[in-house]
């Protein structure tokens, strides 16, 4: 039997005819057709299907959609600016040529945002371990580690800039 | 889609009591890291869920006028490693709970849960042990009005593997932590694992040691994954207790471990190579705590990078 919740969805706010026994994952890739969200491991290793909830990264496959109810969820579809610019994250895994099959990627993203943040900066250990909840089949972890680090520390100094203005 | 027959929703711990005692087979379901991983292997197929973890009474860190710490069961990881209490009187198990899963393990999965699934491995349970933790457990009361509370040592909360002491409508809604079994005390949690992230450890140990004049005045050591529950090495501990910090300190510490533990063959590892860690772990993480105590560090672990 379906069942309505409520929450926003990157920025909207969304009344949604769930099944209980859903994932949160399985909401957004098939019923709002959110495709950025993917269904890897499902058992929460990969961090392919990562969702900020609530501001906070984790992992949907283990998540159940009704628990979602009056809570902001963001998804990669939710950074782009008003006319599709991308956000200064998605760029610097363009710019540091981070993506190889892509799978992974939104999820990795994900956790960027949830790091980013903070608006602190991170050595290159810490970053390692703050995306440590992502595989990425392709073994691209240089340089996905690289873009993190990149976009991390750029918004780190631009959050500091704003804050002496 | 998950195998659920039904799943309830309870706001309250009044609700949570009531559901379970109308369904004592329901099986309670907080961050969801553990039962809906069951689920989907089909070791909890066809199963009903009661759903706690809106349950905001059950959230937060708070310390008590007498010092006491009570952290509620549906605080998750990251939230204990980053909560101030913790990290400024009992931050050995900030670093603890910090090598639970991965970064998004840590934002859903709950201490309570790691406490209550009754898993030897559990990072923050052998933590739990060495400070002598109390368990709040809150039921339906006998004469069948209302709720009775009562507080089990983390130690009698296991049974056995798998099974805490939750009787018919139980649930854990509170883990205390008392002054006297953390002031002056410093903590080493050190995780045996062969990745430094995704990782359950194949030992996990835990020390919680006060150090006076050189001597080791007291010390609280604890394991997880060295037997079917985590465990309490209280041979050892008074083998120990008064001697000076020193190699014959070290070299009796190792020798008494085997006294007190009686680890498995698993796939993980063999019995053999657990008494191996089991002997050298405590010793490293002693030996960690009092260069840690020297620089006026009251807590640490093994793991590469420490708390952010």
């Amino acid at each position: 039997m379906l069942q309505i919740i409520h929450c926003t969805v990157n920025g909207k706010e969304q009344e949604i005819a769930i099944d209980p026994r859903e994932s949160l994952c399985d909401m957004l890739h098939n019923r709002l057709y959110l495709t950025s969200v993917k269904r890897g491991c499902e058992v929460g290793e990969c961090g392919a299907c990562t969702v900020l909830v609530d501001g906070k990264a984790i992992d949907s496959c283990i998540y159940l959609a009704l628990w979602a109810e009056g809570r902001h969820v963001l998804t990669v579809e939710g950074l782009q600016g008003p006319n599709g610019e991308l956000n200064p994250i998605q760029q610097a895994f363009i710019d540091e040529a981070a993506v190889q099959c892509g799978f992974c990627i939104p999820g990795v993203i994900m956790s960027a945002v949830e790091i980013a943040g903070t608006g602190k900066k991170y050595t290159r250990e810490e970053i390692r371990k703050l995306i440590s909840g992502h595989l990425c089949r392709c073994t691209g972890y240089q340089n996905i580690t690289n873009a993190v680090e990149k976009a991390v520390n750029l918004l780190a100094d631009k959050a500091a800039m704003k804050k002496e203005k | 889609m998950y195998d659920i027959e039904k799943i309830t929703v309870v706001k309250t711990v009044q609700e949570a009591v009531q559901a379970l005692t109308a369904d004592p087979s329901a099986v309670i379901i907080a961050g969801g890291s553990d039962v809906l991983i069951k689920i989907r292997a089909g070791k909890l197929a066809g199963c009903r869920l009661i759903s706690i973890r809106e349950i905001p009474e059950l959230h937060g860190i708070t310390m008590e006028k007498d010092g006491t710490i009570c952290i509620r069961p549906l605080t998750v990881f990251s939230e204990v490693a980053e909560n101030t209490i913790v990290r400024e009187h009992i931050p050995v198990l900030a670093y603890a709970v910090d090598q639970v899963g991965g970064p998004q393990i840590r934002n859903i999965g709950t201490i309570g849960g790691n406490i209550s699934n009754g898993v030897t491995s559990a990072d923050s349970a052998s933590t739990l042990c060495a400070l002598n933790a109390e368990v709040e457990i809150t039921g339906p009361a006998k004469d069948g009005s209302g709720l009775a509370v009562r507080r089990v040592p983390i130690l009698q909360y296991y049974v056995k593997a798998g099974k805490v002491c939750l009787g018919p409508g139980e649930i854990c809604t509170g883990i205390r932590i008392y002054k006297k079994d953390y002031e002056g005390y410093c903590g080493y949690y050190f995780k045996y694992g062969k990745r430094n992230a995704m990782e359950i450890a194949t030992l996990g140990c835990s020390v919680v040691a006060k150090i006076k004049n050189n001597t080791l005045e007291d010390i609280r050591l604890a394991f997880g994954v060295a037997g079917p529950v985590p465990m309490r090495c209280t041979h050892t501990e008074e083998a120990v207790r008064g001697m000076k910090i020193g190699e014959t300190l070290y070299k009796k510490l190792a020798e008494e471990i085997t006294n007190d533990v009686n680890p498995r063959d698993s796939w993980r590892a063999s019995r053999d190579f657990r008494i191996q860690l089991a002997r050298t772990m405590p010793v490293r993480s002693l030996q960690a705590l009092v260069r840690n105590a020297a620089e006026g560090k009251k807590g640490g672990s093994n793991a590469k990078v420490g708390l952010i």
